[in-house]
């Protein structure tokens, strides 16, 4: 019974995830792309390292997507990629908030 | 509800990326920034969890596993190495790209639309060149030996355009005939991971900055890709802002250069244009000096510019910079450092090794600001930098025709602690060394600023 109510939600999500208009996603994609400009045009040169490992570490926002694949109920294939993707996700987002907390640190101490 | 709750929450966390990076353009509230970005990456990686309400175990293992060693790396890496470090993280960031698009695709089967399928095919085109190429980078950086000087086969830009048409090729296939299986995702990948590595093995080590200021864009563009894939906006959000700011740097890289992209990627330097050679240049001309000569020469003086390049990194000698900068001030000179854009081996390399030293960041001048100032200069001292330094950019036929320098020349005296007179990356002679204010001191960059300041102690 628990089952059948699991696999529904997945379905839901599924379903759910398929009635966003592509057109809508486009529109954050483009949307986002402008923001980032915007917010990024004037780096002093001495925060481009920081800025690049930091922005480095956002890439690391596929652990979102390893999570997901990797909670999939359609096989062990999914679920082994989705193991391998959350570990090197993490290893890119751990690694890259550390590193540059230690960079912007040694900036501010005066 | 739940639903409704975890997209919520990817909200918030996008907000908070978009405050984080804002927070990173400037130096007293990119601490803060990048904590926030951290808390937005803590949000969404909860609000995944808590959506797929089924056995963490795996995830949580996983999330163990990456975590012990990306802490373990970030806080055992020297400084020094900081570039090579970014690109082992920037890759691993493109690498999940191609696990989660490709665990998608089999999961999905065959039932797929249009724009899903070009996201997969993009996102494991972009992933796969981003791991191999910043490994690729990783190595250069690294130095390890079979890497460490730019690679060309012969024909390496055909093998490449191949390698890419062939990967586009192989997309195209998979978005018009989705029945065809994961198989050929593979197939895909393995020509992207080719092609990573055939465009970074070529570069050489100073146009690393614009490569890796590239990888960092592609690892954003990745998870964006994946994001469509997947139609989660968080991703799409996040990886277009890296992707955003990785352009935005690359930009800048290039124009520190006064070269095209295009030309980084694909085009060498042609040293034999313009300029003489060395022994014409050279013949004749060289001063060398001493330590006890150049503390003679800060006697009395009022100003002093220190132009740092990827040999003080090399050399470890940011310490003994930093000793020589202390006892310049006590001596009431102001000391001041000229920062080039591409100074080094990623962007804004030597500011992270100066203030890794407690030099204050005002103290650290970019180029473009400081040239119209250094004909006041008394002294300046060019620190492991060749290129950035090099007059012949001014002569519209050299190599280097039209690459903004630093314009040390003008100073009264220019010392240029340096082991030989052998060229820089661009391989081309440089006519500062026997300019008729340059005093060339032969020596390891370390052991000379230690020597340097001994001998303005004891002056």
């Amino acid at each position: 019974m628990m089952d059948i109510a699991l696999i529904l939600s997945q379905v839901e999500v599924v379903a759910s995830n398929h009635t966003v208009p592509f057109m809508v996603v486009l529109t954050i994609f483009v949307l986002a792309v402008f923001i980032g400009f915007e917010v990024i045009t004037k780096v002093p040169p001495t925060l481009h390292t920081p800025l690049m490992s930091g922005s480095n570490a956002i890439s690391g926002i596929t652990i979102v997507g390893a999570i997901l694949a990797a909670a999939s109920t359609s096989g062990t294939i999914s679920t082994i990629f989705g193991f391998i993707a959350i570990v090197m996700a993490t290893v890119n987002v751990v690694g890259g908030y550390l590193v540059t907390h230690r960079m912007l640190r040694m900036f501010k101490k005066k | 509800m739940n639903e409704t709750w975890v997209n919520l929450a990817y909200l918030v966390a996008s907000i908070l990326f978009i405050l984080g990076m804002k927070g990173m353009t400037h130096p007293r509230t990119a601490v803060r920034g990048n904590m926030m970005s951290a808390l937005a990456m803590f949000i969404a990686v909860i609000a995944a969890a808590v959506s797929i309400e089924l056995d963490l175990v795996v995830v949580i293992v996983g999330i163990a596993i990456g975590a012990a060693i990306g802490g373990f790396l970030a806080l055992w890496v020297k400084m020094t190495a900081m570039p090579q470090m970014v690109a082992v993280f920037n890759g691993l960031g493109g690498g999940a790209s191609v696990f989660v698009a490709w665990a998608d695709l089999v999961q999905r089967g065959v039932n797929t639309d249009l724009e899903t399928s070009i996201a997969t095919a993009a996102a494991g085109l972009i992933g796969a060149v981003t791991l191999t190429g910043s490994l690729v980078a990783y190595a250069k950086l690294e130095e390890i030996k079979q890497f460490r000087n730019p690679i060309r086969l012969p024909m390496h830009q055909l093998i490449s355009a191949g390698l890419a048409v062939g990967a586009i090729a192989i997309g195209v296939a998979i978005v018009q005939w989705p029945d065809i299986g994961p198989g050929i995702y593979l197939l895909l990948i393995l020509f992207a991971a080719a092609l990573g590595v055939a465009l970074v093995t070529p570069i050489g080590g100073a146009d690393m900055p614009v490569v890796i200021a590239l990888l960092n864009s592609y690892s954003g563009l990745a998870a964006a890709a994946t994001g469509f894939v997947i139609h989660n906006n968080v991703l799409i959000i996040a990886g277009s802002l890296v992707g955003a700011s990785g352009l935005i740097l690359t930009s800048i890289m290039c124009k520190a250069m006064n070269r095209s992209l295009f030309n980084v990627i694909f085009g060498g330097i042609d040293a034999s244009a313009g300029g003489g050679s060395e022994d014409d240049i050279y013949a004749g001309k060289i001063k060398s000096t001493s330590a006890e000569e150049v503390a003679m020469l800060m006697d009395g003086i009022q100003s002093v510019v220190i132009i740092p390049g990827y040999g003080m990194a090399v050399a470890q000698a940011q310490h003994a910079v930093r000793d020589l900068y202390q006892q310049l001030q006590a001596r009431d000179i102001d000391v001041k450092f000229a920062i080039h854009p591409v100074a080094g081996r990623m962007p804004g390399h030597m500011n992270v090794l100066l203030a890794e030293v407690d030099i204050p960041y005002e103290k650290l001048v970019e180029s473009d600001t400081i040239n119209p100032t250094l004909d006041t200069v008394d002294v300046a001292i060019v620190l492991g930098a060749n290129d950035v330094v090099n007059p012949v950019a001014r002569d519209p036929d050299s190599a280097i025709a039209g690459m903004p320098i630093v314009d040390v020349d003008k100073c009264r005296t220019v010392v240029v602690i340096k082991r030989s007179l052998s060229p820089g990356f661009a391989k081309i002679a440089n006519p500062l060394f026997a300019a008729d204010n340059t005093l060339m001191f032969f020596s390891d960059g370390k052991e000379a600023v230690e020597e340097l300041v001994k001998a303005v102690k004891e002056y």
